[in-house]
């Protein structure tokens, strides 16, 4: 019989273990196999370019519909139910049963739900897939006011797309500063000051409690009783890995699917890759689950590597981007345990500068806003390792040799 | 039917149709170009669309633009002719094209 390797979950993950179990020349069947019925699609400018108008459907497919036909990848739409491992065959839910030799999880993650009362309502959104945004746009076009649950990046993208549409905005986060798990505070206030000057009110320490309206929502309620008006709410307070198909066929979960630095799984069969997977990461000395783009990638290399025998390990450093109107953040590293700043630039009054986090004395994160050779910089430095000159960081941009 | 060829470090030539209008990373995506990941979606924030342009083809596709520049500046594999192809829109007068994938992308 000819060898069937399953991919599970069409996504960033998904659609990289697909072209990399042939780039590893996999040598039978590939099935990949997602509940979303389309193409593979990029998720990212679901908040940017594409829920603000500047980016055509056709553009948002990662690869073209020819990619999967040449490579002989077949596409089946549906959701996987359950995986039986002694029969090494997975059910799906229209009750068709596929037999495998491996499989990829690469199942991803859905919306943390807020689960307050009036979340049913018309007019409330979740902002995760492109039928989200579709049904997001379709919303926008009465203008009116948009009012937002989360100031995480997804949050604050939503926020500055919606500007950009012309929309009213209003930021809701429930703790004192936005981005408050992922950046230093220099970095909030930085975002927190341009979305003020690009005309959206943050309000911080605002825990929503309810939504009010008849059939569609017109009001969002805090703790406390005030009452906001809205048009239309998006609520973005972070994800959930799906591995409940993981955690139901035996397979050791974590938070994530548990894989090691080849992307296995505690079954030699599979292997998982992207938001569903947490890994062990030796940089780090920990468990991580990491939600972005080049990880998923990443860590499908390894997955696609493993399904055929072959070894590449998961090493890239972390990293990760997001765009608010004029702003390009890109974000070097991972800032866990950092104990000092050093900041090259003024945050508090222009709109380019990077902030470096240090572990004793050691660079180890580095959130560049408009400041694309400070990543490359802190990209290259952190991953090899080198010591760095704290002087030198704080020179704006200096890796030429020019201050600006 | 017009081309553009993609070599790797390892010299292995991938020869794959040039589709116009589209993005040199995007061509090599959809035509699963080993080296060519294009993580950021061809918005000049990842490097992983490196490429360097045969030098006799700089005149005919033109040299990095300044958002490139911002990018490669400080990248150890950078060549004189070095582009992102993801800013690097295919044309028709670009049958025949040739261009290098470096060892490592960022
Ligand atoms: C609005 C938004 C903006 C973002 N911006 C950025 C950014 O700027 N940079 C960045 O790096 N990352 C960004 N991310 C995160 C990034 O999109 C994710 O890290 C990435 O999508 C992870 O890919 P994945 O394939 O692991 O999972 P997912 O993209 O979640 O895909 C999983 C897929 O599997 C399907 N699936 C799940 N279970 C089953 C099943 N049982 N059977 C069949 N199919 C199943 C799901 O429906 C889904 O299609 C953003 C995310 C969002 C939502
Ligand atoms: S695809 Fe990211 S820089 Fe070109």
């Amino acid at each position: 019989m000819t060898p069937r390797a399953l991919v599970v979950g069409a996504s960033h993950a998904g659609a990289q273990v697909a072209a990399g179990l042939r780039q590893h020349k996999w040598d039978g069947d590939i099935v990949l196999i997602g509940d979303e019925a389309a193409l593979p699609y990029q998720r990212p400018p679901l908040s940017k370019a594409y829920l603000a108008g500047d980016m055509a459907v056709d553009a948002l497919a990662i690869r073209g519909a020819d990619f999967y036909a040449k490579q002989e990848i077949t596409r089946r739409d549906g959701a996987v139910e359950s995986i039986d491992r002694a029969a090494q065959q997975v059910e799906l839910a229209d009750g068709a049963r596929l037999r495998y030799d491996r499989i990829a999880l690469c199942t991803g993650a859905r919306p943390r739900r807020l689960n307050a009362p009036g979340e049913d309502l018309e007019g409330v959104f979740y902002l995760r897939t492109s039928a989200d945004v579709e049904a997001i746009r379709v919303a926008a076009r009465t203008g009116g006011r948009a009012v937002i649950v989360g100031g995480g990046y997804v949050g604050l993208e939503t926020a500055a797309s919606l500007r950009k549409l012309g929309l009213e905005v209003i930021v809701l986060e429930a703790a004192e500063r936005v981005l408050g798990r992922v950046t230093a505070p220099q970095v909030s206030a930085f975002y927190t000051r341009v979305h003020a000057e690009e005309g959206v009110e943050i309000r911080t320490g605002a825990a929503v409690e309810a939504f009010a309206g008849d059939r569609r929502v017109q009001e969002v309620v805090l703790a406390g009783g005030e009452r906001i008006a809205a048009d239309f709410v998006i609520i973005g307070i972070g994800v959930l890995p799906n591995t409940d198909l993981a955690t139901t066929a035996g397979i050791v979960v974590d938070d994530g699917v548990v894989i090691d630095d080849r992307a296995r799984t505690s079954d030699p069969l599979i292997t998982a890759a992207g938001d569903c997977a947490s890994h062990d990461m030796a940089r780090y000395g920990r468990r991580i689950r990491l939600e972005s783009v080049p990880s998923a990638g990443e860590q499908a290399k390894a997955a696609a590597a493993t399904m055929c025998g072959k070894t590449k390990e998961i090493a890239a450093l972390p990293w990760f981007w997001s765009d608010q109107y004029d702003l390009k953040l890109q974000i070097a590293g991972l800032n866990h345990g950092y104990d000092e700043i050093v900041v090259s630039g003024d945050p508090t009054r222009d709109r380019a500068f990077t902030c470096y986090y240090l572990r004793e004395g050691q660079l180890i994160a580095a959130d560049c806003i408009n400041r694309p050779r400070d990543f490359i910089f802190s990209k290259q430095t952190i991953s090899s390792g080198k010591e760095v000159d704290r002087a030198e960081l704080e020179r704006t941009d200096s890796r030429v040799g020019s201050s600006r | 039917m017009s081309s553009v060829t993609f070599v790797t470090h390892e010299g292995e030539s991938h020869e794959v149709p040039l589709d116009d209008d589209r993005s040199l990373m995007q061509i090599a995506v959809d035509n699963g170009v080993p080296g060519i990941d294009g993580d950021c979606g061809g918005e000049a924030a990842c490097g992983t669309c490196h490429i360097v342009v045969d030098p006799a083809w700089t005149d005919t596709v033109g040299m990095s633009t300044e958002v490139e520049e911002e990018m490669l500046a400080m990248n150890p594999e950078r060549h004189p002719t070095s582009r992102l192809a993801c800013q690097m829109t295919a044309a028709e007068k670009w049958d025949g094209l040739v261009v290098q994938v470096p060892e490592f992308q960022m």
